[in-house]
């Protein structure tokens, strides 16, 4: 199969086609055609994607099941996958099947919502396969459309508030990234990631200059490689979210529907952190040097900032997306620590954090769907009624603290470990977030599910049928053997996370010398 | 040696004596009865000449000593303004007739202006310029005003005119100053006069040249009659006004700071920088507070400019390709987009109230899809051909040393994104209320729908319209 990526990309986007083209009406039965349309082709998605998996070689650092063809001025139609993607790409066919199977509630507008959610399977997964530079910020940007419709017709009260801003905020950060590209390719003369075509000239092993200068009487170091750093961090921080510009999350995962939700926590917010191993640090080693400080300290802020601001919440949507955000600083953390247990940790965390907080996600939506509300006072002694609800609910919640067992535990110990290398005081104020996590998971837990029933409303409510069982069981199952089994994970990604340190470090030594020279000759 | 003249100014002959002879023909038989018949006549005529421009054209000719110019440059952006003119005139044909404004010297006065523009794309001399540029202006100014009895349309007719009368005025000024230092006429004549050491008369009359295009272009600050006047207008002629005479426009500033004023690059570099930030933000902000669509397209048609004036800013081959390309695909969403317009009415009546596209993709799913398309596509954002055209522009102002430029561009970009997204709010979350009608017109259905997925089918090779765009650049940068 040469084309097994390109396959895997868009047998979504056909469906939504034969759906957008061959469906008419709103009746019951096109409702549900829509519905078992998505839910076929999501499930097509992920049974193809598993030969992606089993094609993989681990031990090989380059990319593969490269697809390679020429496209517009020099640009090019290039999809491959190394240990760093290929299991995002996993972690996209498998939610999505699931995040499907959680909107079969969805009354309004069927077929629209499924399109909607299909085209955005094909854009998540072109982010991760995409190895060009323009092609990936096609795919990145694409995704926002679909989000932001998903948003504003399927969402809560204020919905066009939030998709406003998650548009306009998402965008801006972009569009600072598309002026840095077009710098790397006037500078490179090419848009690979990888080597391509017979030049074999690639953004990975071209050097940017990082030689210091001055605008408008401000020195830069790093010159033009911390400016590209810059301008990517401007688009990856504000996906991933980092604090200060995560504001526009709490808005979003509030309005939007359940499994926008999901969506949006498991694999829209890992493309940020996935840009930082793919383009900052291998492509702008010195500017990230530069800068790493600051992305440290914005990091360990977002841990423990978030963290107190997730228990002051009243709405569980909202306290769950502060815990994303704190989640997401171990990434960054991680990354930015720079050795092999931190960038391990950080993409184990990623992955793990996907299981998780669409789990989590789920859980508020199951009561969501009975009563209408995400208040948590409106909840408590559910454990009463919901006795399956419970244990899986207090499950995740051990999983988002990051209880040993669990793959949560795994992916912070790792970027703790690797921070703690790296940088002790900031791993030192990083680990207070854990307590703080504990603190909010558990209250939020006690509050909803804990005590007695005593709320009226809530007299009748009744537990998890068996669709909702299904759609927990493989998350249980996925947190529960990457906590055991941590090694499937590491196996996969080791190799190449070692390959992209071992060029960073080389990179690094290189520009010291550099400037070295060029300090004695002054 | 007049044949050989007249054999490369054979479709610009072929179109002026149709019209005259359609003039006198419905004159003297069926007048506005025949306006339906002409409007479709006409259309195809235009589309047969560019197809026709597109087989035979090759290598560069000139006729009467260099006044007339027919270069790959010319062909490229003929094809263009004739095919989104004969669209343009079929779009607004239904429309017209309904209203009781289809006059027969609609057709008639626009296979004029696309004559006037023809000349003007093809002009080596001020002379010749001048002439296009009024025939293209003139036959505007009538059609502007064509619903006499409406306050609005004769206003914008005549707002249209005396703003456009003063454009010219500059014009000719710098055109005047301009043959005073350089002694010719010629384009070829003053590129040797201002290539090195210009005179700073030479200078003035650049700006005052430059000054007069603006207005036609409507870039920042001579945009103020365009707001006004695209509103005024029956829609079909608004429709005609983002279309065709920008392509026209812009394709005459580039030969005319190309060809003519090649030589000194640097200095209409700032001034064209200037505009087009300018454009850029005050077409993204300013619409932002519009509530009827056709102003907000007028809005969107300044920042547009300024996105095409920032590759003509680079003053690079590169540049003037980027602003080709991006032309090309304004002009497919502009066609698109007034398509949906036209196409918005109530109880038969035209509506333009951004407000009253509430619910309206409940009502018309596939209408309202392709033209969340054409948004999205005008806004800029990916995967739409739309983005492709930005980000075109944007590599040339980058390797033409104006980085700021594009990160200006991109901030404005993301503003301007603002109040696309605000219709696509209206079509998709408003509540329920009484949707618009949508007209059953086959033709607007059929435009819009092949605007949008060229929007989306274009990304894969743009249908070679890139490598034209490269002949075409390279013909005309010397």
């Amino acid at each position: 199969m040469d084309n097994l990526l390109s396959l895997v990309t868009f047998i979504p986007s056909v469906a939504a086609l034969i759906l957008m083209i061959f469906l008419r009406g709103e009746d019951v039965f096109a409702q549900s055609a829509a519905k078992w349309v998505a839910l076929i082709a999501t499930g097509m998605t992920f049974i193809a994607s598993l030969f992606i998996l089993s094609a993989f070689d681990p031990s090989n650092t380059d990319f593969q099941l490269v697809e390679d063809g020429q496209w517009l001025l020099g640009l090019r139609y290039r999809m491959g996958v190394d240990g760093i993607s290929v299991l995002f790409v996993m972690l996209t066919t498998f939610m999505m099947p699931l995040t499907i199977l959680a909107s079969w509630n969805v009354t309004q507008r069927v077929k629209e919502y499924m399109i909607a959610f299909l085209l955005l399977e094909t854009l998540m997964l072109g982010v991760f396969m995409a190895l060009d530079l323009v092609l990936f910020y096609l795919f990145f940007e694409a995704g926002l459309i679909p989000m932001f419709l998903i948003i504003g017709i399927w969402g809560g009260k204020d919905r066009v508030y939030a998709s406003f801003k998650f548009f306009l905020y998402t965008f801006l950060g972009s569009v600072l990234m598309l002026v840095a590209m077009v710098a790397m390719f006037a500078d490179a003369g090419t848009t690979c990631i990888g080597a391509c075509g017979d030049s074999g000239t690639a953004l990975l092993n071209h050097s940017f200059s990082s030689e210091s200068f001055s605008i408008l009487g401000i020195h830069i170091p790093g010159g033009m490689q911390t400016l590209l750093f810059l301008a990517f961090f401007a688009s990856f921080a504000v996906k991933l979210p980092m604090w200060p510009v995560h504001t526009w999350l709490p808005d979003a995962h509030v309005q939007a529907p359940t499994a926008g939700s999901v969506v949006l926590a498991a694999i829209l917010l890992k493309m940020g952190g996935y840009g930082f191993l793919r383009f900052s640090l291998p492509m702008f080693p010195i500017g990230s040097e530069v800068l790493t400080p600051l992305v440290l300290w914005l990091s360990v802020i977002a841990i423990v900032y978030t963290s107190l601001v997730a228990l002051a919440q009243e709405d569980m949507k909202k306290l769950i997306a502060y815990s994303s955000v704190a989640h997401m600083g171990y990434v960054t953390m991680g990354i930015f620590a720079a050795n092999q247990q931190g960038i391990d940790g950080a993409i184990f965390q990623m992955l793990s954090h996907g299981f998780i907080s669409g789990a989590m996600f789920l859980c508020v939506g199951v009561v969501y769907d009975r009563m209408h509300t995400r208040e948590i006072d409106a909840y408590g002694g559910l454990v009463n009624r919901m006795p399956v609800y419970a244990l899986i609910f207090m499950f995740f919640t051990m999983a988002n603290i990051g209880l040993p067992g669990t793959s949560g535990f795994v992916g912070e110990f790792l970027t703790l470990v690797g921070i703690f290398k790296a940088n002790t005081w900031v791993a030192a104020v990083a680990t207070t977030g854990v307590i703080l996590s504990a603190a909010y998971g558990l209250w939020l837990y006690r509050r909803v599910v804990l005590g007695d029933l005593i709320k009226e409303s809530l007299k009748s409510i009744t537990d998890m049928g068996p669709r909702e069982r299904f759609i927990f069981a493989p998350l249980v199952a996925m947190t529960l053997l990457l906590g055991v089994y941590p090694s499937l994970v590491t196996n996969i990604i080791g190799p190449s996370v070692e390959a992209l340190i071992s060029n960073y470090d080389a990179a690094l030594a290189d520009g010291h010398a550099a400037s070295q020279i060029a300090e004695s000759t002054n | 040696m007049i044949q050989a003249d007249l054999n490369v100014i054979l479709p610009e002959i072929v179109i002026s004596v149709y019209a005259m002879a359609a003039l006198l023909f419905t004159v003297y038989t069926g007048k506005d009865k025949m306006a339906g018949m002409l409007v479709w006549l006409t259309a195809g005529l235009l589309t047969i000449m560019a197809l026709w421009i597109l087989a035979t054209g090759n290598g560069n000719r000139e006729a009467f000593g260099g006044m007339f110019i027919d270069d790959g440059f010319a062909r490229f952006a003929k094809v263009i303004i004739l095919l989104s003119a004969a669209a343009v005139l079929v779009m607004g044909q239904e429309y017209l007739d309904r209203r009781g404004i289809l006059k027969f010297e609609y057709p008639i006065l626009i296979a004029l202006s696309v004559v006037g523009m023809m000349m003007m794309i093809s002009a080596g001399d001020l002379m010749a310029l001048y002439m296009g540029l009024e025939l293209q202006s003139l036959a505007l100014y009538v059609v502007a005003a064509m619903r006499r009895d409406s306050a609005r349309s004769t206003e914008a007719g005549l707002k249209y005119f005396v703003l456009g009368a003063l454009s010219s005025g500059l014009l000719l000024y710098g055109a005047s100053l301009t043959y005073g230092y350089a002694g010719t006429t010629l384009f070829s004549g003053i590129y040797q006069a201002a290539s090195g050491h210009a005179p700073l008369g030479l200078l003035f009359g650049l700006v005052f040249v430059l000054s007069g295009l603006a207005f036609k272009i409507s870039a920042v600050p001579f945009h103020m009659w365009t707001p006004d006047v695209y509103e005024g207008s029956p829609t079909p002629v608004t429709a005609f006004f983002a279309t065709a005479p920008k392509m026209a426009a812009m394709g005459l500033l580039a030969r005319v700071m190309h060809d003519a004023f090649g030589g000194v690059t640097a200095d209409w570099q700032q001034i064209m920088a200037l505009l087009s930030v300018l454009s850029m933000f005050l077409g993204a902000v300013a619409a932002i507070g519009q509530t009827d669509i056709k102003r907000l397209m007028a809005y969107s048609s300044i920042a547009h400019m300024g996105f095409a004036l920032m590759g003509l800013a680079s003053g690079t081959v590169f540049g003037v390709q980027a602003m080709l390309i991006y032309m090309a695909i304004y002009v497919t969403m502009n066609v698109g987009t007034f398509a949906f317009i036209l196409s918005m009415q109530r109880e038969g009546q035209p509506v333009t109230d951004i407000a009253s596209l509430n619910n309206y993709s409940q009502a018309h799913p596939a209408r309202a899809l392709a033209m969340t398309v054409l948004l999205f596509s005008l806004a800029g954002v990916p995967p739409f051909l739309g983005f492709f055209g930005k980000f075109y522009v944007l590599r040339a102002a980058y390797e033409g040393g104006l980085a700021w430029l594009a990160i200006a561009g991109v901030i404005a970009s993301v503003i301007g994104a603002y109040y696309y997204l605000r219709i696509v709010y209206y079509m998709y979350f408003g509540d329920d209320r009484e949707p618009l009608q949508a007209g059953k017109s086959p033709v607007l259905w059929s435009l819009l729908m092949v605007s949008s997925v060229i929007m989306l089918a274009g990304i894969i090779n743009m249908f070679g319209v890139e490598t034209m765009a490269e002949v075409a650049a390279a013909t005309l940068v010397n």
